[in-house]
């Protein structure tokens, strides 16, 4: 049983990815993986104290998972339908009766149990997304979006996938869209301005001091203290989190700026406004001194540059790239896009 | 990123995929591109999985001296800490920290044992005779 005309796409990040193969299949070929990415206002960045994930800091590139999701669907007015289940028997039967109808569904899984991943990447990350587009005997065949090919699980790495456990258990969620309406050239430029705006905003102006730009220089200071405190080991796992975090598979590399400055590029066709593509060249300036912090960090765990100043150095980095973020999302708050 | 810049390092995707990376083309304009993967980010997924090693070895040793159980050691092995085991096991941290005493271990009833084999994804022998 294979749902007919499904083409799997490869995409940078994984959540991006199920909404664009989803919408897709249903003939709206408008939604790229950076426009759902920048509509949904993924871009953020957060380094949330005291929560120690594998030794090293909390820390994310973009907002909470799902949310890209539910923002794109809400702003192009499509009904996604959306199911978790207590006990996994029914949502076993629930997917395997949508692909019999025809549907093929996103999933959320546990990435611990994809063996298609290699054993290295496979830590206990529960908020990986998949499309479920067909079961032959006991396999399911999968169109996970941040691989080359299509794959195929069996069904009790499937069940034990969506079901897995601890921090964003997935609890078998599962979404497909319906009723998909058409997406008028007006509604995506509505969508991407809404977007844009509320990200701004979410870089800018949440309080607090450890999200937006004021969250990279938490974690610049953070960065800085880790030279004196003297236990290198603890610092390479610390830093290689930064790193990890930044460049995990399936989260597209340079902490997603890359993607949203191609976001920007893309959206000057609906919105009609040259300025986006300063401002995205300014974001992409931002990915690549993201890049370059990489390297230096590297040469820290390495052990080639240990000394006070080679923490400084990044730590000075990672002020800059704040600066840099700033200037550009104060810049699309100034547009005054309407 | 330029397009001719993206890195190509050899590293544990190889023989599973290669990652989508967007970058600039010669004309300066956002395209995508295939990656086989980064040094930078090899090391650290590497110095990540030596701390998980090391971790791993020492709740070996520690199940061979007697001061651990297996529990422990299946737990560092499958990558998990005590709040993600407590949640597969539906059960309290702290009753999961209990599990981790030798002596409280031998006396776990059968269906404790099959749970966190299943958990581990090994049989309850394999769990009950690991001796470090």
């Amino acid at each position: 049983m294979k749902v007919e005309n499904y083409k799997h796409v490869q995409t940078a990040h994984c959540e991006n990815g199920v909404i664009t193969s989803l919408l897709k299949h249903q003939g709206i070929d408008k939604i790229t993986e950076p426009l759902a990415f920048g509509i949904g206002s993924g871009l953020f960045y957060i380094h949330i104290p005291f929560l120690k994930v594998q030794g090293g800091p909390g820390i994310a590139y973009r907002s909470m998972p799902g949310a890209v999701f539910s923002r794109t669907c809400s702003a192009l007015k499509i009904d996604m339908k959306k199911k978790k289940f207590k006990d996994p028997k029914a949502g076993i039967k629930y997917l395997n009766d949508k692909i019999a109808q025809g549907i093929p569904v996103g999933c959320q899984v546990g990435v611990f149990h994809l063996d298609y991943f290699p054993k290295e990447y496979r830590f206990h990350f529960n908020a990986h997304n998949l499309i479920v587009y067909g079961i032959e005997g006991d396999e399911y065949l999968v169109s996970d979006p941040v691989m080359e090919d299509v794959t195929r699980l069996n069904s009790y790495q499937m069940e034990r996938a969506r079901f897995a456990k601890g921090v964003l258990a997935p609890k078998g969620h599962v979404y497909y869209p319906e009723n998909v309406g058409e997406i008028s050239d007006e509604l995506m430029r509505k969508g991407i301005i809404k977007g844009i705006k509320r990200n701004a905003f979410d870089m800018l102006k949440i309080p607090t001091g450890i999200a937006g730009v004021n969250g990279i220089k938490f974690t610049a200071k953070k960065v800085r203290k880790l030279g004196l405190q003297g236990d290198l080991k603890a610092a390479s796992l610390y830093l290689g989190q930064i790193i990890r975090m930044q460049e995990e598979i399936g989260t597209g590399g340079g902490g997603f700026r890359f993607l949203y400055a191609a976001f920007l590029e893309q959206a000057v066709a609906y919105v009609q406004d040259d300025r986006l593509l300063g401002i995205s060249e300014k974001i992409t300036k931002a990915g690549d001194m993201w890049r370059d912090a990489a390297v230096q960090m590297a040469g820290i765990y390495k052990g080639r540059l240990t000394e006070q100043k080679d923490f400084d150095a990044v730590a000075d980095l990672m002020v800059s790239i704040s600066e840099v973020e700033k200037d550009a999302f104060t810049s699309l708050r100034k547009l005054k896009l309407k | 990123m330029k397009k001719k810049d993206l890195p190509q390092d050899k590293s544990a995707l190889e023989n599973f995929t290669r990652e989508v990376h967007y970058v600039k083309n010669e004309d300066n304009k956002y395209d995508t591109a295939l990656s086989e993967g980064w040094e930078v980010k090899k090391q650290a997924l590497d110095n990540a999985w030596e701390d998980f090693n090391e971790k791993t070895e020492a709740a070996r040793k520690a199940v061979a001296a007697g001061t651990k159980s297996p529990i422990f050691y299946f737990m560092e092995k499958s990558v998990m800490d005590v709040s993600i085991l407590a949640a597969y096991s539906g059960q309290w941290k702290i009753t999961v920290k209990k599990h981790f005493k030798p002596a409280v271990f031998k006396k776990l009833s059968e269906e404790k044992l099959n749970k966190y084999a299943e958990i581990f994804d090994i049989t309850v022998d394999e769990l009950k005779n690991f001796k470090g």
